[in-house]
């Protein structure tokens, strides 16, 4: 009984919950951040509800202007107060502690330390005039009661987990000395040097080449297996999910579409958009050669005037006239699966 | 005969410093390029960033004065002719870059930006241009009301598709894309990949496609060339390269590549080792430092880019790769 009623009152429950290492160790529910403009108000993240577990990553995919960047900001509260807003019923659940309501100060003991983030340009956000190990002390000496030899000793430990080479010489180097991969190994050692129990990837690897892409991906691999580390992947990148997500979050227009393990949203996806999604990457191969790749008309509705209806409906395949008056609700499917679609496509549920 | 012809091409670039601000480096950024390619064909470049593939794009089309080396754009030997003698190949060659929003006026309408190529050419009469351009603007699948529109109002993929039109409206023979489709969305990007194809169809276009994704450039190419660090290190046929590719680095290339699909997840290749720097290439080929199968040998020369399979007119560059293939012959 007890696991129906969950399952009923939340939306994404992770498989095995009973088993003490799969209790979530951050859930956001019913989160919804708007922003202030000069045409007026518009909410960017939408009544998103998921759970993550230690140990597990989450996929966020979806396009530019999903509001896959804004969640993970609200999460880590980095978005300005000036312009932007949670409606008052988001909760970020962490460690008994709603990081919503959280202040300032008692969030900054949080940010960087238990949840840290990596994020797309490790160009701009590493401090140019500071050295590389200046600037992984300085999180330490928030953070820990470290000295400062212990502290210089962790330094070049995780400079040396992420695998850069010659650590002592590259912790007195500054970020120009470095090239972007290694940027981007600075920034995760960064945000692993306090041993979080979150980390928050924004699209770590979209400004990277391939080659180095794989580095980043096996090391953020290595490192979910030796610290347990829960890990939040965002990306536009449907190879890179496919390669390291666990379970996969598909956004829309600042909505959640549809929400399943990696294997189901692959092979059985079930909201119109993530199935189109799927068909239009090109595949390699001698058969698929030259042969014109279906699409996705039409574009992303401008969220100042979304429709009432389905957000997708003008670019939907399989639209019906309900999809235009009504908005689908989010709905449980077996297999933890949940879709917001009046009309799922896919076969039947296994 | 080929269409475009490049032959041992080079660029440096100088880095200027020191007390008098005076050369003292200078990045080799296309490094002996030879390539053919030929009508109607598509012919990606793929290599990583720094590669020089871009460059190599822009020596092409003669936005760049090469440094030594030929250009020869059907027939006629482009190397080293002067801004008005370009004039009558810009008409022909044309190029599309990588970022929409940047290499579109922001000042100008769209239909003021069309107009003004379509005039400067003198692609069709002076009282046919504005139904020239309306032609245009709804071959690449634009609204027709977007001539009035200036370029902020539109969305990334329908800029990238006004700067389809501005190549296109000159009626080119041959177009390099420089990275047409890297900064959109998934989504966005099928929609542009398909219009050139439809393009290159109507109008018989040659493409030189420029890009660092392997799986779209598979899709959409007839043959591929692969550089590291201003070298071609492989030319090949893009009907299945996965099953084809011989040299170390394409086969790294593809290996780093994820599967669309999490039941087929494998170990993705590591490349060990730094890229080397580009103001002192080393003198043997320049792929040794990541190289997985390196010998004595590969540090001392470069290997010469040979047919390897001339059917299939697949080239590699690499000592290794050459002698395999020579012992299977024998």
């Amino acid at each position: 009984m007890s696991n129906q009623e969950s399952a009923n009152s939340e939306t994404a429950k992770p498989e095995a919950a009973d088993s003490d290492n799969r209790a979530p160790v951050l859930s956001v529910r019913r989160l919804s951040t708007c922003f202030r403009t000069d045409r007026g108000e518009v909410t960017a993240v939408d009544d998103v509800s998921f759970e993550l577990s230690a140990g597990e990553t989450l996929g966020i995919v979806g396009e530019s202007g999903c509001g896959k960047s804004v969640t993970s900001k609200s999460i880590m509260r980095l978005l300005p107060k000036r312009n932007s807003f949670l409606k008052p019923q988001s909760e970020i659940m962490f460690d008994g502690q709603d990081l919503a309501k959280l202040s300032d100060r008692e969030m900054r003991a949080i940010r960087g330390n238990r949840i840290a983030m990596i994020f797309q340009e490790p160009m701009t956000s590493l401090n140019p005039v500071f050295t590389v190990g200046w600037q992984l002390d300085e999180a330490l000496k928030y953070h820990t009661k470290l000295n400062r030899t212990e502290r210089w000793d962790r330094v070049i430990e995780m400079l040396d987990t992420v695998e850069l080479p010659n650590p002592h010489r590259r912790a007195l180097e500054y970020p120009h000395q470095l090239s972007g991969g290694m940027r981007q190994r600075v920034m995760i050692a960064m945000a692993l040097c306090c041993d979080p129990e979150v980390l928050i990837a924004d699209e770590p690897t979209t400004a990277l080449d391939v080659t180095i892409q794989s580095q980043i991906l096996r090391l953020m691999d290595n490192l979910k297996k030796k610290l347990n580390t829960a890990i939040i992947l965002i990306t536009h990148d449907l190879g890179v999910i496919a390669q390291s997500a666990d379970r996969v979050l598909v956004m829309y227009a600042g909505r959640v579409v549809e929400m399943g393990s990696v294997h189901d949203i692959f092979h059985n996806p079930k909201h119109p958009y993530t199935e189109a999604l799927l068909k239009s990457i090109p595949k390699a191969g001698p058969k698929n050669h030259g042969q014109k790749l279906p699409t996705i008309d039409g574009i992303v509705p401008s969220l100042y005037d979304l429709p009432i209806g389905c957000r997708f409906y003008d670019r939907c395949d399989h639209r019906q006239d309900l999809c235009m008056g009504t908005e689908p609700k989010l709905e449980q499917h077996v297999n933890d699966r949940t879709v917001r679609c009046h009309y799922p496509v896919g076969g039947e549920d296994s | 005969m080929a269409l475009v012809e490049v032959n041992n091409l080079v660029k440096h670039f100088p880095v200027k410093g020191g007390l008098l601000n005076t050369t003292i480096a200078k990045v080799h950024a296309v490094n002996d390029v030879s390539l053919q390619i030929h009508q109607g064909e598509v012919l990606g470049i793929v290599g990583e960033s720094g590669c020089g593939k871009s460059t190599l794009g822009r020596l092409i089309t003669r936005l760049y004065p090469p440094t030594s080396g030929q250009i020869i754009y059907d027939g006629n030997d482009l190397t080293y002719r002067s801004y008005g003698e370009m004039r009558e190949f810009r008409k022909r060659i044309q190029i599309i870059f990588q970022d929409p929003s940047s290499s579109l006026n922001p000042r100008m309408t769209v239909g003021t930006m069309l107009k003004e190529v379509v005039k400067f050419h003198k692609v069709v009469p002076p009282n046919e241009v504005n139904s020239y351009i309306d032609a245009m603007i709804d071959k690449v699948g634009l609204p027709s009301d977007a001539r009035e529109k200036y370029p902020h109002e539109f969305s990334g993929g329908q800029k990238q598709r006004i700067g389809i039109a501005r190549a296109l409206a000159v009626q080119p023979d041959f177009i390099v894309a420089d990275e047409p489709i890297s900064a959109l969305d998934v989504s966005i990007q099928a929609q542009i990949l398909n219009l050139l194809m439809d393009i290159k169809k109507e109008f018989g276009l040659t493409i030189m496609f420029i890009s660092h994704d392997l799986k779209v450039v598979s899709h959409f190419c007839d043959r591929l060339i692969v550089m590291y660090l201003g070298k071609v290190v492989e030319e090949m046929r893009c009907d299945d390269i996965h099953a084809e590719a011989l040299h170390p680095y394409t086969k790294a290339l593809l290996g780093a590549n994820p599967v669309d699909d999490p039941d087929k997840r494998k170990e993705l290749t590591i490349l060990e080792g730094e890229v080397p720097s580009p103001y002192n290439p080393p003198p043997g080929c320049p792929f040794v430092t990541r190289c997985p199968i390196v010998e004595e040998q590969c540090h001392q020369s470069m290997p010469p880019l040979e047919y390897k399979d001339v059917d299939n007119q697949q080239q590699v560059a690499c000592f290794k790769v050459e002698r395999a293939l020579n012992q299977k012959s024998e």
